[in-house]
């Protein structure tokens, strides 16, 4: 058994929450850049151009990328052959989670759902985190991290279809969330798509398969195609970046799939803003 | 699609000469208020009241910062999803109100309100919260210091670059921009 101390966790989840607030992924600032030199519409081009100088500036400074830097999101795999000494996991990620946001200067915005009142003060900054764990085998653990935004976050949906609805289905139902959506979520987004598993299943699917780097292709074929198919369909809406009219609507589209029930065909959609502030460690 | 530079507070000549599109960088004094500093705000103007701000000729920004980092007057801030104010529009522009910051569409009525108070909704770029921060030079909570980063705050701007969403015409560049680059199948 491989034991970790609670206190390198805890400094662990600080430093990549820290440094994700203010330092975009390269998946997503070539992704972007490519998308500059993509973009047909001039109003779309100068928006990426800001986009752009907005992640230099956020990384020479220092100074959080968005004003919304999210609710703290992980995921997480334990190895069956690792314990943390001194106190629970779960813990140990939110500790991690309040002192990044605190000493990163970070907005906390977790709140109530009905008071609307802010839980800095009660609960902890920016607490509590969402966390998904799940049993590995090793004596390791892996934490994917990202700071979810809400406008983004309000235009995700999910619904269980009937099985014949199938890839015409699903691809329809995508572009019509992305097209209820327009500028709101902040585009260019990702788009991240649950599809099979239960109700649930999908909708936590989607929302991992917004951690995948963007240059990945999925590794089956199937799902690769019908990536590429939805990224054509999302871009021909002409939403453009922050709605301004444009080609580029989306970066990429990103599938999960998996078996499910011979009744249903469960579809998740999780939208991700551009500002994909996204990254991963193993302790 | 032209660039213009504005001072607040503005006046219905400043307004009616733009058209959705245009490039303006603004100068001067803006208020910041979210939903919950707009539900009050709006709240005072029912009751008669008096309101911590002049509203003639100014420009409410939809935004809620992250804490300043020590020596600067904020941190990131970038515009917030403007359709929760849309409810709450209507009624500033009517009572003086001449412009609105923020990213994403609007409802018909505050379209609607544009037209008929000469009142422009600019975008911002959602997301270039360090950017935007930058142009921000000075920054002070002047109401409901309670809310946080929703608390109504009085910020001085330098070159603070919006694009002309809704005109005092009734033109929507949203709308403009996804008829032009949409591709029927
Ligand atoms: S959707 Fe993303 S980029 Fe836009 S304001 Fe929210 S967190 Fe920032």
């Amino acid at each position: 058994m491989r034991e970790i101390e609670f206190d390198v966790v805890v400094k662990a989840v600080r430093d990549m929450i820290m440094h994700c607030g203010t330092d975009l992924p390269q998946d997503t600032y070539d992704a972007l850049e490519q998308a500059m030199e993509d973009e047909k519409s001039p109003v779309s081009k100068e928006v990426i151009r800001q986009l752009l100088e907005n992640a230099n500036i956020a990384k020479d400074e220092k100074r959080p990328l968005c004003q919304d830097t999210g609710l703290a999101v992980f995921f997480v795999n334990v190895g069956e052959e690792v314990r943390i000494n001194g106190g629970l996991l779960r813990d140990a990620i939110n500790q991690g989670t309040e002192q990044g946001y605190t000493d990163g200067f970070l907005r906390a915005s977790t709140c109530e759902p009905f008071s609307r009142l802010n839980l800095k003060d009660t609960v902890g900054y920016n607490l509590p985190a969402i966390i998904h764990f799940d049993i590995v085998k090793g004596d390791k653990i892996d934490i994917e991290y990202a700071a979810k935004g809400g406008g983004s976050e309000n235009v995700s949906r999910a619904r269980v279809f009937p099985p014949a609805a199938g890839k015409d289905g699903i691809v329809n139902y995508v572009k019509e969330v992305i097209s209820d959506a327009g500028g709101n979520p902040c585009p260019p987004i990702t788009v991240g798509v649950g599809i099979g598993g239960t109700f649930e299943k999908a909708v936590i699917s989607s929302k991992h398969a917004l951690f995948r780097d963007l240059e990945t292709t999925n590794p089956d074929p199937e799902m690769a195609e019908l990536e590429e198919r939805m990224l054509t369909e999302i871009n021909n809406l002409g939403i453009g970046a922050m709605g301004m009219g444009g080609t580029k609507t989306a970066l990429a589209v990103h599938i999960e799939a998996n078996p499910c029930h011979i009744a249903s065909l469960p579809v998740s959609v999780n939208v991700q803003c551009h500002s994909s502030r996204h990254t991963h460690i193993t302790i | 699609m032209a660039t213009y530079s504005l001072t607040t507070p503005l006046t219905s000549e400043d307004t009616k000469q733009l058209k959705a599109g245009d490039t303006v960088l603004l100068n001067g004094t803006i208020f910041t208020a979210r939903d919950a500093a707009h539900s009050r705000l709006v709240a005072l103007i029912e009751e008669g009241k008096e309101l911590p701000f002049d509203l003639e000729g100014s420009v409410i920004y939809f935004v809620g910062p992250t804490p300043p980092k020590p020596g600067d007057p904020i941190g990131s801030a970038g515009p917030t999803t403007s359709y929760r104010m849309d409810s709450f529009s209507p009624t500033m522009l009517k009572n003086g109100s001449k412009g609105m910051i923020g990213k994403g569409g609007r409802s018909q009525e505050v379209k609607d309100a544009c037209v008929a108070y000469d009142g422009i909704y600019f975008g911002a770029t959602g997301g270039a919260g360090a950017l935007l921060g930058k142009q921000i030079k000075s920054a002070e909570v002047i109401a409901y210091p309670e809310l946080g980063p929703e608390a109504v705050r009085k910020i001085t701007v330098e070159d603070f670059p919006v694009t002309v969403v809704n005109d005092t015409e009734g033109n929507d560049l949203y709308q403009m921009g996804r008829e032009q680059y949409e591709v029927k199948n």
